[in-house]
């Protein structure tokens, strides 16, 4: 019984983990085609700059870098908030959309532009075909180049190189990485039954006779780079879940594999930059462990029946069901929530909100820790935060000034990385703890007891890991959610880029010393061990008071 | 090596043989402890602040529920004492620290006793007027004569004296003082006991030596050092972090229709923030200090402690580090032509009157080996022609025939200048071979010459130090590189850099090349540390990362340094390096130690907080605590006692292994953390079973 699902997760991360070598390999070339020689630069960086003007013409500093990213963003922002209020007055637009809300625009621009694709509206039934392309598609893509050239630039300033400039950087990830990735993907896609047109919606006559519209559109693009984007955010309302949108086992194969294919190659992508690819390596492990566990987890916890079937005189043999889509099988659903979450993707193949309570508390852990594998780009970068804490406390046990790669992890630096973490929590139980105890969380619940509070608290830990899934069972289109998940989504964006590139001009301002026998080894199984542990105590202790009295609370209460 | 130490050990010597549990110290240390409740110096550590802050906040609240009779109060009384019994634990533990520093500070004040000193006048060499010792100026010179006590800190400009030294270093052996060269500086507090010196004053009163070695032993002036800072603000953030963990529990159990007592907030805040650390954290950095300091090493900082930890490369002199001071004969090679008893004779002959350590063992060898007995130089109507920088041999001349040995150049070129035919013969390329041969076993040679004669070569040893090359491969196995520094030409370095173990060497170093190299090595990114004691050390002194200076050597010297030796032993830099990585182990080990407890501290509260709202919580009470309350109080009773059981190791520090930084990493995750994670467990369900019994709760 446990043989199917274990060799399809086997072939699906282990597949993944394949593809995702030579990708790295080719990432490597595209955003960082010099490596640390000298010397005319390539045609492509020569494009870029040329396309970027003055402005891209010379490396920057980490507050440069730092202020160009943020820059961008705020356009980026800008024009996405516009495209939305502006709507209805602007073409492609068939079937006629109206206009939208203004807490929600901002929610769904925010949401967008941090790379979280939370979702507080509908896709189909609000958004004219033109916000859904050159506004929330446009954002698919530079927002995950923003991710990947910020880890680029981290990766650069580590190895004691100039961090490179933003805004060739960010064309680079996006032309030469997401574009060309995300093809080939919507290829596959189309192949496999998914709608690609700019036609209106469908009229059809059923069998019962009776006329149904049916939405349609450009799929098939929208839904390539939301998958390898990490970005979740879906053409239609039930995300992946929709026939459209994931017609078939094999589509969601594929797009179970982009979830993870990028975040994957971030992590090679590093390794090649700094030069030290059995770092890479060990990281790279200890993050293909913490998803295996969650997703043995998953797996494990949905193969009991679900609590609504307790007592009915059926067959529960088959675990729970309720919430998925029988045409994937029944572990399609918890692994794709792992690793959708795992990867601050979000986009969703089953109902998260109807899985058993520890099988959900898996997603939840994924968002808490939101480094294994991550975000596009910024997964590696949490990581980083990681790495820096971890580095600290072990560098000290083997009686030396800890160093991370030979730069020497001082005060100002472990007071970024610890800022940076603890922001997180703060996002997650600050914002939690004011709407569970409120109205504005309270009222639009449509569970109580310990279920309800963890659809308030898996919603703050989606924004704040700029996931974007939901546990839905909750009204969330109202301004109070709309404007606080809209503030947390940025500020959890852009803290997390912001201090890790802060660290980096703060450790490349000082004598680096060399490796030795003598001086703590970041490739061994001891430094994983070391930093897994780092990772499961530090988010164990911000979040386990919240655990307790959600999905644990739920488990005792109900599943015995 | 140890035993050595040991011998020297004693600055004070009674105080110093305080142990850790000594009632003179814990008796004051109980006081102190009180005292530090004081906000401005709780201030300083900001876990133990955020205790102090909740524990008077708790404390409040329990007079004003005492007043309306309401809540719990036998077990919120408990908590509250607990929680006073935290903070006065982590008082009680730096007092403890600082106590064995005082009790070693107020013996060096009392041989800080007021002096009068002998002010010489302008130029004046005999004219002295008394005055304090306190009121002298940088620039005076004053006269020091058998019996009278050194006013202050000084270079000896004129005389020679011998002076007991005993109130700096514990040694009671009187030391020679004397103008020019390497042994001129005195340090004021110390005796004069035989002859009479002329010495320039270079501190200021307040400013000497021996007011720096009462502040540095006493930490009067500690400063926190750059890991210290970075550890404080490490733990700082955890404490934010479960800040939000325990800030947020209200509203969760507000929207679960429940209540949680501010108290149970505050156990759970209080057990949950690294306190076992945050406690010890300064007792650490003092004891790391007064470890140097029984080592009768000063540091002038705590940094450069921090230091010792991280050097990556050793500069050693060779002569007293790695080899005994002298050179011992151990053959002789004659030329063709001329017998090994003749060599020997003649070699005895020129030796007799040579009173240098390498010419006794000449006279030794020749007795040993070949039966020669010492004769007296008067019955031979010989004199003695000493060594000099010029000729660079010694020998005697006897009854018309006179006999050289020395350095096989020297040697040659006294041959040319008496009768040049000696040289480019037969006999010389013989000499020089032989001497290569020497000179590549890393010995030295003397040519041995009798009346224009060639007759062999001495060959004189350097004598590795018993146990030295050990102590070189733990130093590779902590990853340290040893570079010896010698003056000898490169062949003889090189042997005894092969024979001793050592990494690399410098040879025919000057003070230049020691400083170059010292560059070379850090723009490779490495620290370096060395020792040195004469003034053209002092350059590479103050460039070095840890520069240990001797006690024995210049003022420069000792100012360039950034540690003092007080027993001039160069060999202690490995100990230094031992315990700067100690210091540094202690804090990882006791802050991972510290994180790895919270674990075992959720299982104990968190059932206990929430089966109020969710009965079913109860699964998750795993350890099997009796009620909620005692739940709560073991957990606070094992915060509060733990910081007393790990006093000793944090004073003790953490042994170091020279086992390289990935077992030794390995190693301390298994004892600390790994342990971190297990004993509270144990010791949490230990205190709750007494609790239980004692019906506390």
């Amino acid at each position: 019984m446990l043989i199917q699902p274990i060799l399809f997760v086997v072939l699906i991360v282990g597949g993944t983990a394949l593809i995702s070598w030579p990708l790295g390999r080719y990432m490597t070339w595209a955003m960082d085609p010099q490596g640390a020689a000298s010397g005319r630069p390539n045609a492509f960086t020569r494009l870029f700059q040329s396309i970027g003007g003055s402005v891209s013409a010379r490396p920057q500093d980490w507050k440069r870098y730092m202020v160009s990213i943020l820059a961008f963003n705020v356009v980026m922002f800008v024009v996405t908030f516009s495209i939305l209020a502006l709507q209805q007055y602007l073409p492609l637009n068939p079937d006629g959309k109206e206009a939208l809300e203004g807490s929600l625009i901002f929610n769904t621009a925010a949401s967008f532009t941090s790379n979280t694709n939370l979702q507080h509206y509908s896709g189909e039934v609000s958004l004219s075909y033109l916000s859904q392309l050159a506004g929330l598609m446009w954002l698919q893509f530079v927002s995950a180049a923003t991710g990947i050239a910020a880890l680029a630039a981290l990766a650069r300033g580590l190895a004691g190189r100039k961090l490179g400039n933003f805004f060739v950087d960010v064309q680079r990830a996006s032309f030469l990485v997401l574009l060309p990735v995300a093809f080939i993907v919507a290829i596959l896609l189309v192949v496999g039954g998914m709608p690609m047109t700019f036609n209106g919606a469908a009229v059809a006559t059923t069998l019962e006779g009776v006329q149904q519209t049916i939405a349609r559109g450009p799929v098939a693009a929208f839904v390539s780079i939301k998958q390898l984007g990490t970005n979740g955010g879906g053409f239609f309302g039930p995300n992946s879940t929709h026939p459209l949108e994931n017609p078939s086992f094999w589509t969601n194969v594929v797009e179970t594999v982009s979830i993870i294919l990028i975040p994957m190659a971030c992590v090679w992508m590093f390794g090649r930059i700094v030069g030290r690819m059995r770092h890479a390596t060990v990281i790279f492990g200890v993050m293909l462990v913490l998803v295996l566990l969650r997703v043995a987890g998953g797996i494990w916890f949905e193969s009991a029946p679900t609590q609504a079937f307790a007592d009915l005189p059926i067959e529960q043999t088959t675990g729970n069901l309720e919430g998925k889509e029988l045409r994937f099988g029944a572990s399609a659903g918890p692994l794709w929530s792992v690793l959708t979450t795992s990867t601050s993707n979000g986009s969703v193949n089953a109902m998260h909100d109807s899985l058993n309570p520890l099988a959900g508390m898996m997603p939840m852990i994924g968002m808490w820790l939101n480094e294994d594998f991550g975000g596009v780009g910024v997964g590696m970068i949490n990581m980083f935060l990681y790495i820096v804490v971890g580095v600290f406390i072990a560098g000290m046990m083997i009686g030396r000034t800890p160093e991370y790669l030979g730069w020497r992890v001082e005060a100002r630096e472990v007071k970024f990385a610890i800022l940076a973490l603890l922001a997180h929590g703060l996002f997650i139980l600050g914002g939690t703890a004011v709407f569970a105890a409120t109205p504005w969380g309270a009222d639009v619940l449509n569970n109580v007891g310990p279920h309800g509070f963890s659809e308030i608290l898996y919603e703050f830990s989606s924004a704040s890991a700029n996931n974007g899934s939901g546990f839905e069972g909750l009204g969330d289109n109202t301004v109070p959610w709309n404007v606080a998940t809209g503030i947390v989504m940025l500020l959890a964006r852009f803290i997390p880029i912001i201090l890790p590139l802060a660290i980096v001009g703060s450790l490349s301002a000082k004598r680096r010393s060399a490796e030795s026998s003598g001086t703590l080894s970041v490739e061994g199984g001891t430094f994983a061990t070391m930093l897994a542990a780092t990772i499961l105590v530090v988010g164990a202790l911000t979040f386990f008071p919240a655990a307790t009295l959600g999905p644990i609370a739920e488990h005792f209460i109900y599943m015995n | 090596m140890r035993n050595q130490n040991i011998k020297l050990e004693p600055l004070m010597s009674q105080d110093r043989s305080a142990s850790i549990m000594d009632a003179r110290i814990l008796v004051p240390a109980i006081g102190n402890a009180f005292k530090k409740l004081n906000p401005r110096s709780l201030a300083k550590n900001p876990v133990m602040f955020v205790v102090a802050a909740v524990s008077v906040l708790t404390t409040v609240l329990f007079v004003k529920d005492a007043a309306t009779g309401a809540g719990n109060l036998g077990f919120s009384f408990q908590i509250i004492l607990w929680l006073w019994f935290t903070i006065l634990f982590a008082n009680f533990a730096e007092a403890v620290a600082e106590g064995r520093g005082k009790a070693q500070a107020d013996s060096l004040r009392r041989s800080r006793t007021e002096t009068q000193a002998k002010l010489l006048a302008n130029g004046s060499r005999e004219n002295f007027k008394l005055v304090p010792g306190t009121s002298l100026k940088i620039g005076d010179v004053v006269l020091v004569e058998a019996g009278d006590i050194i006013p202050s800190d000084g270079e000896v400009i004129e005389g020679i004296a011998s002076v007991n030294e005993a109130a700096i270093t514990g040694e009671s052996a009187p030391v020679i003082r004397e103008s020019g060269g390497d042994r001129s500086a005195v340090t004021g507090g110390t005796q004069v006991l035989s002859d009479w010196i002329r010495v320039r004053i270079t501190a200021a009163a307040g400013s000497t030596f021996l007011d720096r070695m009462i502040s540095l032993v006493e930490g009067a002036e500690r400063q926190k050092t750059p890991n210290e800072i970075a550890l404080n603000i490490l733990l700082a953030g955890l404490t934010l972090i479960f800040v939000l963990a325990t800030a947020s529990i209200p509203s969760f159990a507000a929207y679960a229709g429940g209540f949680i007592p501010v108290i149970v907030l505050v156990a759970l805040f209080v057990t949950l923030i690294p306190t076992t650390i945050g406690a010890l954290l300064s007792a650490i950095g003092i004891a790391g200090m007064d470890r140097l300091v029984r080592f009768n090493v000063l540091a002038m900082s705590g940094r450069a402690v921090e230091a010792a930890g991280d050097v990556d490369t050793l500069l050693l002199d060779k002569t007293g580090t790695i080899t005994l001071g002298n050179r011992q004969a151990t053959e002789f090679r004659p030329v063709k032509g001329v017998t090994e008893q003749e060599l020997a004779d003649a070699a005895q002959l020129a030796s007799l009157a040579d009173e240098t350590p390498e010419g006794r063992s000449i006279v030794v060898l020749a007795k040993e080996k070949y039966g020669i007995r010492a004769r007296d130089m008067q019955s031979l109507h010989a004199t003695f022609v000493p060594f000099t920088a010029q000729s660079r041999m010694s020998g005697i001349d006897s009854e018309g025939s006179s006999i050289r040995k020395g350095a096989v150049d020297a040697v040659l070129r006294y041959l040319d200048q008496i009768s040049a035919k000696g040289a480019g013969s037969e006999a010389t390329r013989e000499i020089q071979a032989i001497a290569d041969d020497i000179a590549k076993a890393g010995g030295t040679p003397l040519a041995v010459v009798r009346d224009g004669r060639l007759l062999g070569v001495i060959h004189l040893k350097d004598i590795v130090k018993g146990g030295i090359r050990e102590r070189f491969a733990e130093l590779r196995r902590m990853g340290i590189r040893t570079v010896m520094i010698t003056g000898d030409n490169p062949m003889t370095a090189a042997a005894i850099a092969a024979e001793a173990g050592v990494d690399d060497f410098l040879a025919q170093a000057t003070p230049e090349d020691k400083l170059r190299l010292i560059r070379e090595e850090q723009a490779k990114g490495k620290l370096v540390a060395m020792c040195g004691d004469g003034t053209n050390d002092a350059p590479a002194l103050a460039q070095s990362d840890v520069g240990v200076a001797m006690n024995t050597g210049t003022v420069a010297a000792r100012e360039a340094g950034n540690m003092v030796d007080l027993d001039s032993d160069p060999t202690k830099l490995i100990e230094i390096v031992e315990i700067g990585k100690q210091l540094l182990m202690t804090r990882g080990a006791l802050t991972t130690f510290s994180i790895a407890n919270d674990v075992a501290k959720y299982f104990a509260i968190i059932p206990a907080m929430f089966v109020g709202l969710y009965p079913q919580l109860s699964k998750l009470n795993i350890m099997g605590l009796a009620t909620p309350e005692s739940a709560i109080l073991s957990a606070i009773i094992f915060n509060a006692l733990i910081i007393i059981v790990l006093i000793p190791l944090a004073l003790k520090g953490v042994k170091y292994k020279a086992i390289g930084a990935g077992p030794l990493l390995r190693r301390n995750l298994l004892i600390y953390g790994l342990g971190g994670l297990v004993v509270p467990f144990i010791g949490i369900k230990a205190i709750d079973l007494i609790v239980a019994a004692l019906h506390l709760a």
